[in-house]
């Protein structure tokens, strides 16, 4: 996937720029508002819900869509709205915790194997190879069931499932970037290998880095919601769309269609604007993979 | 006494894959480049001693042996009487503020995230107990010395010209004030508008500060000028090593007077010797017996197929080969 030739380094964009060619991919650009958005209404969730997430009223259960409930109403009389509105503060946050710890380990770790190089690359790299060939989710459900479901274990779960991925793109960079003159010269100088790699290397890593984090918070909040779906991850009462999809699909047959639409719209909105911005973010950090899917 | 005195350095790369992979199925030794074969000089305080040669002859790899980017297979590396070819990296480490080097490529050696300041204050961080403030005085004073305002510190490297680019490089060389320069090939990456004043700017610094330079490069008019005595390498090899004057004046090795031969002179009507190799240059893989340049010397001989003794000095110079 990665076909970078060892061309002259590219040149840190400046922030000017940066935001001068998002706005020139409209969708990206609106995608990344969307997130923007959603993050927005996570973080003020107590107030702009119109009601307590959890609060029921006998009285109004399994209500439509009206202008009181805009989302209509569970079998508890508890308000959609606020319920997918305080959902995005929990699955906005684990997979973004869950993200940000795969991309910290995997990327030391392919780091440190990818400088080395040699037969620690050979031998490290195949307990690699085999979480990667195993599907994910199953790994992501095989983990969960063996630590338990609580919501730590899910972010570790989904954690553990994305190392690979970061650990070989830093992995393969580093390969290329360890025999770049700027790393013979960073030695000549002397500098220790800690600083070499941390210093010199590793942040010339980081634009494919950014693109596959993005596009992997998105994987992220689907694996999340999936778990969640099938029992092995937060486990109702919590508002979290997955546990609202699950709860709204037993009630499909009998017609109340708002219980698993509008949490199934949350995670897919929320999962294809981090994929746009993904995608926005490939096109923007390296031209040459534009159109390349 | 020699700053740098190289004895017998020899850089071999095994190959891997299915070369190598045959020939122990055969029971041979398994191949290598012999990328160098056996090279020695010295280098005196203050001295620019020029290692000539075409690309591919093993003179990067004798420079990277000497900063200790490659493990040299065999032979003396000494600086200033401390044996280093065999150093691990940590005893390394003090020693790498007296030798420094300037890179080929001034784009590709420079870090593309840092700035000129950060790159050439790092030796610094590195290798002295300047505090935050002495650092940026001595930066500045650097950065002046190779000729860039204090305008340009703060620019990274996309942001700099290609001659700005390579004083960048000198400065970071020259910030520890070191002794030992290695330049490999500094001007060839520039235009030739600029190689002349990166040229003067660093016979000036060596001047200035008694800096000894191991000067590479295929440039034999650069090479004329800033050194004071050439070293000409063949194959992994030095066939003629010699005072700059009297090289170009009379070279005696047939390599020596192929390659001064093939220098363009501005002058239609000049009568000058002609004396053309025949070929090219065989792979390392696969070296000739005896002299490297068997089979391309125009004046070879039965003789020539001998090994070659390790070199013979004639009027004070040092120069391989059977037939001078």
């Amino acid at each position: 996937m990665q076909t970078s030739a060892p061309l002259a380094p590219l040149p840190p964009p400046s922030p000017s720029l940066v935001w001068r060619r998002i706005r020139r991919n409209p969708l990206s650009f609106g995608a990344l508002c969307v997130i923007g958005l959603i993050a927005l209404a996570a973080i003020f969730a107590p107030w702009i819900a119109p009601y307590p997430p959890d609060a029921t009223d006998a009285a109004a259960a399994l209500q439509s869509v009206s202008w009181r409930h805009p989302l209509g109403t569970d079998l508890y009389g508890r308000d959609q709205l606020s319920r997918i509105i305080f959902a995005a503060r929990i699955d906005l946050s684990v997979a973004f915790a869950a993200t940000a710890a795969a991309v910290v380990i995997g990327s030391l770790l392919g780091a440190i194997i990818g400088y080395r190089g040699g037969w620690v690359d050979h031998i490290a790299m195949r307990p690699v190879d085999a979480i990667m060939a195993f599907p994910a989710f199953v790994l992501a459900m095989g983990i969960t069931a063996a630590l338990g479901n609580s919501t730590v274990n899910v972010a570790i779960a989904i954690s553990i499932t994305q190392v690979p991925s970061y650990l070989r793109l830093i992995r393969g960079e580093m390969l290329r970037i360890r025999e770049m003159e700027y790393a013979d010269a960073a030695r000549t100088v002397g500098n220790p290998t800690w600083r070499i790699v941390l210093i010199h290397l590793l942040p010339n890593c980081m634009p494919p880095l950014i693109v596959q984090a993005t596009l992997a918070m998105g994987f992220a909040l689907l694996t999340m919601a999936a778990l969640s779906f099938i029992g092995l991850g937060i486990q109702p009462p919590q508002s979290e769309w997955g546990v609202m999809t699950a709860e709204g699909a037993s009630q499909i047959v009998t017609g109340e269609w708002w219980l698993f639409l509008f949490p199934g719209l949350a995670i897919m909105i929320t999962v294809l604007a981090f994929n746009l911005v993904g995608d926005g973010l490939r096109d923007f950090l390296d031209p040459r993979m534009r159109g390349i899917r | 006494m020699p700053l740098v005195e190289v004895r017998e350095l020899q850089m071999h790369f095994p190959l891997g894959g299915l070369p190598a992979l045959l020939a122990r199925l055969r029971g041979l030794p398994a191949p290598v480049v012999r990328a160098v074969q056996s090279v020695s000089f010295d280098v005196a305080p203050g001295e620019t001693l020029a290692l000539v040669g075409e690309s591919g002859c093993g003179k990067s790899t004798v420079a990277r042996c000497l900063l200790r980017l490659l493990d040299p297979t065999a032979g003396s590396i000494r600086y200033d009487g401390t044996e280093i070819a065999t150093l691990d990296s940590d005893a390394m480490q003090p020693l790498r503020r007296n030798i420094q080097m300037v890179f080929q490529d001034p784009t590709a050696s420079l870090n593309p995230r840092l700035t000129a300041r950060r790159m050439v204050e790092e030796a610094l961080l590195l290798h002295t107990a300047l505090d935050a403030a002495d650092r940026r005085a001595r930066v500045d004073g650097v950065l002046e010395e190779v000729g860039l305002g204090r305008e340009l510190a703060d620019r990274h490297p996309h942001e700099l010209s290609g001659g700005q680019r390579q004083r960048v490089n000198i400065a970071r060389a020259i910030a520890t004030n070191p002794r030992f320069v290695v330049l490999d090939e500094p001007t060839s990456a520039l235009d030739v508008s600029l190689r002349s004043r990166i040229i003067l700017l660093l016979e000036s610094l060596r001047a200035r500060h008694g800096l000894s330079y191991l000067f590479i490069s295929h440039d034999l008019a650069t090479v004329k000028y800033l050194a004071g005595r050439v070293a000409v390498m063949y194959l992994g090899v030095i066939v003629e090593l010699a005072e700059t004057g009297e090289l170009f004046a009379r070279p005696l090795h047939p390599y020596t007077r192929a390659l001064i031969a093939a220098v363009p002179v501005p002058d239609p009507d000049s009568q000058r010797e002609r004396f053309v190799l025949e070929g090219e240059i065989p792979s390392p893989m696969e070296l000739p017996s005896g002299c490297p340049l068997r089979g391309r010397c125009p004046i070879e001989q039965p003789v020539c197929a001998e090994p070659r003794r390790s070199g013979k000095s004639r009027l004070g110079r040092y120069v391989a080969c059977h037939r001078v």
